[in-house]
């Protein structure tokens, strides 16, 4: 019965979310208010439909209703609880429709806090959102229904892949497709004000909160996955360049672009036209991301939910939604003149030179992610481009970022002077450039480029606050007192630039990382990485859903045993299936990385040692990231929305 | 010269340059750096010199796994097919939660002395029912499998092409 209704719910949702895309598109030209009350209504029921009929599917996974297709086949009863809701979005169908439930999510989100906004801007906007999650929705519907009964049904379900049960699922995929989606009102508002035909420092300020808030989400997906698949065996470690993962950073690259450019429009009212393209093309990547990877055109070796038969109806999707934008864009881009000017040497010109760069790494890895599939095409051989391509090619493009992400902050407005700047980034150009000499000379060239890189980064965002505090030139006491009163903006985009320099001390510490694989008996010892590794005992034990064969691991360094690791396998019953658990230290700056691979015939254990020198940088810096952003949405300037100048005054010219 | 037509130059010029560079990383890297993904039957028919690095893809023979030990060092050996050639395959690593005999597997390496493939990285797939595009096509071209009743048959029968009725 409630598996009915909520396939039910769906239906409605399809129905709600059409009419909620044509009221909201065309009321507004009718100049009938009905409409325009009518919008954000439609919204909200449209969104309550879709939560109905996903807490119908989680209801369904939580009594483990096997007549549900979806839940026998992807769910068991030994399945412990967590994964029995989270394996509702470890699939294809379900997570098509927690796709759709985040996005009539957006579209609530809108209808809620845009009270600000111009009643036609906000049906227009709703209209957008509304036909994108209408076609989604027909296609969960119509293609693949999650609610789908079986009979007569299995006395027990399949279970869930042993290698998704994992608190990552829990978490990466709702995260990561609250970035991708968020986009969507980023990319309704570049489509509402094409429409509207106006492009002002008012549409600056109502995009960025959104990019911001979805940028941030897809900040902590990434670095969520990336943690995923580092402390999984055979996904290839933190970052693999494979399609999948090159399909977030796409939307991630043009979206770090958007939020720097919407700056420049709020600002300074330049680079209109290009930051309506750049919301445009974030939110076709996170389309194209999520769909072409499940279209079964890339090959991935995380594509756990493919449905290559769905290809066609997602492609046709796809190509309505960003042909159409597109084809918008070009008719109205002319509308949109540049009103700012700015000398060669500006923070405007920092942020242009910031979003080309980013642009171009974004176009880059589009290449080498989608040539594949053409070469295979087009000229019949199997290809396929790895990390050495990018690794070529990414690392020169952000070499440019990381030296303007020093600069760029501490340049002023319109026109500025190097100098000046270049004097104040003595301290973090004077550490960057030892931090280098040093690794140089111990021949990690790669490691020196990064390391420095990513000091200079660090520093030189603490130089911008301590000279925002005027710290060392005031009182203490007054410098504090600065800080707190200093916009939230400024310290979020100091916080977001912390971050980054972290995440690339992260990458570049990881390049010294050390491997060692061995068999050892019980009893006997290995040396790695200066410690001693000794291998204690191997024993069994007990688990919810398996059985497990645990290895006691001792390190130890010349003051003797200072942790001691238990890496262990689990044999899954119901799938007949072995995983491999890591066991992880980590100090904050170091992880000792311990895998117990396999039991050898004559008793020992295979065992994988790893020591990863800056490793949990990765992640950290890409929580600092995230929280820069939260930071700076907590702004006041957003919180308020006090109405600009610009807005009053158009309002009274209109 | 302070024109807004000058600094428009300028900021055209520096895209400009920027895209040029990114198109010239992009074709020198696919010039050094593109890696051919062979099935086992095309490596047989055209062996790739020795050091160049590729991405070998099928199905782990069944029966073809051991471990040998040198020291505390272990090497594991395995065959890679694709129903109609196998390769060796040497790896000194852990292997992948879902390696396992009959599996789809990716190797990335280059091939050593002796016709045995070096591999420096081995990847498996995260669907339990992956099969290569070569497989599928051998398969279904010597009958032994139409996707129509079921899933495939186990790996071990491909090498010996008995044809069975259904499954």
């Amino acid at each position: 019965m409630i598996p009915e209704l909520g396939h039910f719910a769906l239906a409605c949702a399809v129905a709600l979310a059409f009419a909620q895309g044509v009221v909201g598109i065309f009321g507004p030209s009718l100049r009938d208010p009905r409409a325009l009350y009518a919008t954000p209504l439609l919204a909200c029921s449209h969104f309550a439909a879709v939560a109905g009929s996903f807490l119908a599917l989680v209801w369904a996974g939580v009594v483990s209703d096997f007549t549900v297709e979806n839940i026998a086949d992807f769910s068991s009863a030994a399945t412990p609880l967590l994964y029995r809701i989270t394996g509702i979005w470890g699939n294809h169908d379900g997570s098509m429709l927690l796709w759709c439930l985040i996005l009539s999510l957006c579209g609530l989100a809108v209808a809620l806090f845009g009270g600000e906004l111009p009643a036609s801007l906000r049906a227009r906007v709703l209209g957008v959102l509304g036909l994108i999650s209408g076609g989604f929705l027909l296609f969960t519907l119509s293609v693949s229904d999650p609610f789908t009964r079986i009979w007569p049904p299995p006395l027990n379900g399949a279970g869930m892949n042993p290698i998704l049960q994992d608190p990552g699922l829990a978490f990466h995929p709702p995260v990561l497709y609250t970035g991708y989606v968020g986009f969507s009102v980023a990319f309704a508002f570049a489509i509402a004000a094409l429409i509207e035909g106006r492009v002002d420092a008012a549409f600056g300020r109502w995009v960025r909160p959104w990019a911001l808030l979805s940028w941030c989400f897809l900040t902590s997906g990434i670095a969520l996955g990336s943690w995923w698949s580092y402390y999984t065996l055979g996904w290839g470690g933190y970052w693999f360049w494979d399609p999948v993962e090159n399909a977030a950073l796409l939307p991630w690259l043009t979206g770090t672009a958007l939020l720097h450019c919407a700056i420049v429009v709020e600002k300074r009212e330049a680079l209109k036209a290009w930051t309506v393209l750049l919301a445009i093309a974030t939110f076709s990547l996170s389309l194209s991301g999520t769909f072409l990877v499940r279209s079964g055109i890339l090959n991935s070796v995380h594509s756990f939910a493919a449905a290559p038969d769905q290809g066609l109806f997602i492609l046709a999707l796809l190509g309505l939604t960003i042909g159409g934008s597109l084809l918008l864009f070009a008719i109205r881009a002319p509308v949109l003149a540049a009103a700012g000017i700015f000398a060669p040497i500006s923070r405007e010109s920092a942020l242009v030179l910031n979003n080309v760069f980013l642009c171009a790494i974004a176009a880059v890895v589009f290449t080498g992610t989608l040539y594949p599939p053409f070469a295979n095409l087009l000229f019949g051989v199997q290809l396929s481009v790895g990390a050495p391509f990018f690794n070529q090619t990414v690392l020169p493009l952000a070499a440019p970022i990381i030296i303007a992400m020093g600069f760029g902050p501490l340049l002023a407005w319109k026109r500025a002077d190097f100098a000046p700047v270049l004097q104040r980034l003595y301290l973090a150009g004077g550490v960057a450039a030892v931090v280098f000499l040093v690794m140089a000379a111990n021949r990690h060239i790669i490691a020196a480029l990064g390391l420095a890189g990513g000091a200079w980064v660090v520093l030189a965002a603490f130089t911008d606050l301590a000279q925002r505090v005027r710290l060392f030139r005031v009182p203490l006491g007054q410098s504090v007192a600065r800080f707190f009163t200093m916009p939230r903006a400024s310290i979020g985009a100091a916080l977001g630039h912390i971050g980054f320099g972290v995440t690339v001390l992260g990458i570049a510490g990881m390049t010294l990382a050390l491997q060692s694989v061995v068999v050892l008996q019980p009893g006997q010892s290995t040396k790695m990485g200066g410690y001693v590794w000794t291998l204690q005992d191997i024993h069994s034990a007990p688990g919810p859903n398996y059985t497990r064969r645990v290895a006691d691991i001792t390190v130890a360094d010349k003051d003797g045993v200072f942790l001691r690791l238990h890496p262990s396998r689990r044999f899954f019953t119901t799938q007949k299936t072995i995983t491999n658990d890591a066991a992880i230290h980590t100090n904050g700056f170091r992880d000792l990385y311990a895998v117990f691979a396999d039991e050898s015939a004559g008793g020992g254990a295979e065992l994988r040692l790893n020591d990863h020198p800056m490793a949990p940088e990765i992640w950290i810096g890409g929580l600092i990231m995230a929280l820069g952003g939260f930071f700076s949405l907590s702004d006041r300037r957003l919180r308020v929305g006090a109405p600009s100048r610009k807005r009053v005054a158009a309002a009274v010219a209109s | 010269m302070r024109t807004p037509k000058r600094r428009r130059l300028y900021l055209v010029l520096a895209c400009g340059l920027c895209f040029a560079a990114a198109v010239g990383l992009t074709l020198a890297a696919f010039s050094s750096s593109l890696t051919y993904f062979l099935s086992p039957r095309q490596l047989v028919a055209k062996p790739p010199p020795m050091g160049q690095s590729f991405r070998l893809g099928g199905i782990v023979e069944v029966g073809s796994v051991s471990t040998t030990l040198a020291g505390t060092t272990p090497t594991t050996h395995f065959a890679v097919t694709d129903g109609r050639a196998a390769v060796d395959v040497r790896y000194t690593g852990v292997l992948p939660d879902l390696f396992r005999e009959g599996q789809g597997v990716v190797a990335i390496g280059s091939m050593g002395p002796g016709g045995v493939f070096v591999a420096d990285e081995v990847l498996a797939k995260h669907g339990a029912a992956y099969m290569p595009k070569d497989v599928e096509q051998a398969l279904k071209e010597a009958g032994k499998w139409n996707p129509k009743f079921g899933p495939p048959p186990p790996a071990s029968t491909w090498n010996t092409m008995q044809v069975k009725a259904g499954s």
